[in-house]
């Protein structure tokens, strides 16, 4: 059983904007700008913690602490994935205590990941708070986990997929819903 | 993907492997310095220790490995145990197997014990050392303190020196680096060579000179004390002199040459003391290595075991 392409979310175009937004709001939300740290999960939560770096940089004339987690070790449903996810890199080179945390995700689904990464954040600190930033939130929660900030809300079934591609790693920036066959 | 349910040695695995477990350690690293030195990746596992041979080091890295992903673990030692009785290895496996364990690691003096083990049971197994047959993750956390001074793995020409006829530590780097596309060279006195080695993938020399010429990396074997009494070697006064590493013979290797052992080391025997400065900090790396190394094995092989 295969998937098939069943609509763009977001092109280049609303996908930067989107991002953008996500700054803006977060430079609103926090205004403490000297307290926050962006923290980016892997994979692709890295890659627009960046980016969302580099705007609110640039806006605010500052220089945010940029880390980034990696969850495979505090997964709890590694089975339901398929065996053996490979670890990748985790790098926190400052001090957690007394920061806002911002956790950098790309879709927000059954909250489990977010669970984990919260998990993984305790055992380097203790944050002043933590807010979660996703660019989907495609809804089927199984644990009580919002997000603070989000760039589009997709209502989703579970028949469908949500891709997001980042330039950095699939060679373009988009959102789009896959469907199974 | 890793799909084994035992590390048994090294001679069956492949570059791939090799690669995977390495390049897995990486990121294991980075735990042991965090506020809390903890992972949960294998809460509510059990892992035994199954030592039927004297080990200090290796059962602490192994210890705080899976202490360190949260397992329960259990130290066995054998000489404060029922073996002293008269148990089999396999009655003593199989008696810590009715408490659910989920990995057995297991050193012992007979080569292949942990091989006729893991057949006979269906947790999966880490060989820490088995007699003179392999001792894979110390060939692990070899080849990793080599990639991370290097930055490289493959075409390097490696020098194993010493006490090799018995050493599994010896075997393991051998597969360990060949599978790599490393040039290995044994040096060594012939009664402490054996004659097996040459079915091996290897060049051999009795000249520490001509080995250590241009070598990446030099791993420098620990001398047993009990050689000189089984008249092996005439005397530790020769045996130095001919193959003992001191910083003229040193002067032949490439400049960056990585120098290894796996500890304690016999200073003045098997190395000069006045290298000790410079050899000190790579031996205590490689023990924070060999950590990152079985934590990766143990990651890979619970998953494995799922």
């Amino acid at each position: 059983m295969g998937y098939k392409r069943k609509a763009l979310i977001l092109n280049k175009d609303d996908f930067h904007k989107t991002l953008r937004r996500i700054a803006h709001q977060i430079i609103e939300g926090v205004p403490q700008v000297s307290k926050i740290c962006l923290i980016g999960i892997q994979r692709r939560g890295v890659n627009l913690a960046y980016r969302l770096k580099r705007i609110i940089d640039s806006l605010e004339k500052v220089d945010i602490p940029l880390g980034t987690i990696d969850i495979t070790l505090y997964r709890d449903d590694l089975t339901a994935i398929g065996p053996n996810p490979e670890v990748r890199s985790t790098k926190i080179d400052f001090a957690l205590d007394g920061k806002i945390v911002i956790l950098v995700d790309d879709v927000l689904f059954t909250g489990r990941s977010a669970r984990a990464a919260l998990d993984a954040l305790m055992d380097f600190g203790r944050p002043e708070a933590v807010k979660l930033v996703v660019l989907v939130d495609r809804g089927h929660r199984q644990l009580p986990i919002r997000a603070d900030f989000i760039g589009k809300n997709i209502p989703t079934s579970l028949q469908e997929e949500v891709a997001v591609k980042v330039e950095e790693i699939d060679g373009k920036d988009e959102v789009v819903i896959w469907e199974k066959d | 993907m890793w799909q084994r349910r035992h590390l048994l040695g090294l001679k069956d695995l492949d570059k791939k492997d090799i690669e995977l477990i390495l390049g897995q350690a990486e990121y294991f690293r980075e735990i042991p310095r965090r506020q809390i030195k903890k992972v949960p990746s294998l809460r509510g596992k059990t892992v035994v220790n199954l030592f039927f041979e004297p080990s200090t080091r290796t059962r602490i890295s192994f210890e705080l490995a899976a202490k360190r992903l949260s397992a329960d673990v259990i130290n066995f030692s054998s000489s404060a145990s029922s073996i002293q009785k008269g148990e089999s290895i396999l009655d003593t496996l199989k008696n810590m197997e009715a408490y659910a364990v989920d990995i057995f690691v297991i050193r012992h003096s007979f080569s292949a014990a942990s091989v006729y083990l893991a057949q006979r049971t269906k947790a999966c197994v880490v060989n820490a050392g088995d007699g003179a047959n392999e001792h894979p993750t110390q060939a692990l956390l070899d080849m990793f303190t080599v990639k991370q001074r290097l930055k490289k793995l493959t075409g390097l020409k490696v020098v194993v020196v010493g006490d090799i006829a018995y050493s599994r530590v010896a075997r393991s780097n051998i597969w360990g680096f060949s599978h790599m596309g490393c040039e290995v060279w044994l040096c060594a006195p012939p009664t402490l060579l054996g004659r097996d080695f040459s079915a091996l993938p290897v060049r051999i020399t009795y000249d520490l000179r001509k080995a250590v010429k241009e070598a990446d990396v030099i791993i420098m074997l620990r001398l047993q004390n009990e050689r000189q009494s089984e008249k092996l070697i005439p005397s530790l006064r020769e045996y130095r002199q001919h193959f003992g590493l001191n910083p003229d013979i040193l002067k032949g290797a490439r400049r960056d040459a990585v120098i290894m052992h796996p500890g304690p080391v016999n200073w003045d025997v098997e190395i000069a003391s006045s290298l000790k400065e410079k050899i000190m900090p790579s031996i205590l790396n490689q023990a924070s290595n060999g950590l990152a190394v079985r934590m990766a094995v143990l990651y890979l092989l619970k998953g494995a075991a799922e």
